[in-house]
């Protein structure tokens, strides 16, 4: 089984800007979402924006039935979850003790966008890359492709 | 009742890789002691002494099992169940 995947997310600056934009839409409440792309390519590629359950500025979760029809999806498809998104509205881009606790996806990126600076209008913004596996956390370089 | 199970990646360690596996019971508490018979420990990420972990959804073919009795839901032959943890965090 694939453990680790290498220390690098590489992205196109358009699903940034896509990412970008659903947390400066959904100030102050936190956002959250999958980029899926093909199993074991590690190359994300379908940006799925999904609804915050909690709708919260403090938590996030994904619906359970959206859940279940997200990961059908990216099953039919042949796709798994390359980037898993949120947002974090007052603090800085770094996984919070709740997201290291119920980080669930070993493979994926775990990308944190802070809207703290501008919420919801352009301006500067925070994104940041990690790995979160088995309660340990790294922090990975982003190499955005155009 | 022999129920096929969708096991998550990160349960995978159990199953020896295993994506899809066939358990047995009468109801969801029966199918989990059955895995847990067949791969040791899985248990523990499912339940807890209150019952289904807060962070794990299970779902009885299209709907999750806390919209129906938990885990004392009934199964029947051909049923599929599938296991996801929670996608949350702060």
């Amino acid at each position: 089984m694939r453990r680790y995947r290498e220390a690098v997310l590489r992205i196109g600056q358009g699903l940034v800007d896509q990412m970008v934009a659903h947390c400066r839409a959904d100030h102050p409440d936190e956002a959250c979402g999958v980029i899926a792309g093909p199993v074991g390519s590690d190359s994300p590629q379908r940006f799925i924006p999904m609804v915050n359950a909690a709708r919260s500025p403090t938590f996030y979760e994904f619906d359970s039935a959206d859940l279940l029809r997200l990961y059908r999806d990216m099953d039919e498809r042949d796709e798994e979850p390359v980037v898993i998104y949120h947002s974090h509205t007052a603090t800085e881009a770094y996984p919070s003790r709740t997201d290291i606790s119920y980080a669930s996806e070993p493979l994926a990126h775990y990308v944190l966008v802070s809207t703290r600076q501008s919420g919801s209008v352009d301006g500067p913004y925070e994104l940041r890359s990690f790995r979160i596996v088995d309660g340990e956390v790294t922090e990975e370089s982003i190499d955005l492709l155009n | 009742m022999a129920v096929e199970v969708r096991i998550p990646t990160i349960m995978r360690p159990y199953t020896a890789g295993e994506k899809v596996v066939t358990a047995e019971g009468a109801t969801l508490a029966e199918v989990i002691a059955d895995l847990d018979a067949r791969y040791a420990g899985i248990s523990d990420r499912l339940i807890d002494d209150s019952g289904l972990r807060r962070f794990v959804n299970v779902y009885l073919n299209d709907e999750d099992v806390r919209f129906l009795d938990g885990l004392g839901t009934v199964i029947s032959d051909k049923d599929s169940i599938t296991i996801l943890p929670a996608v949350a965090g702060g």
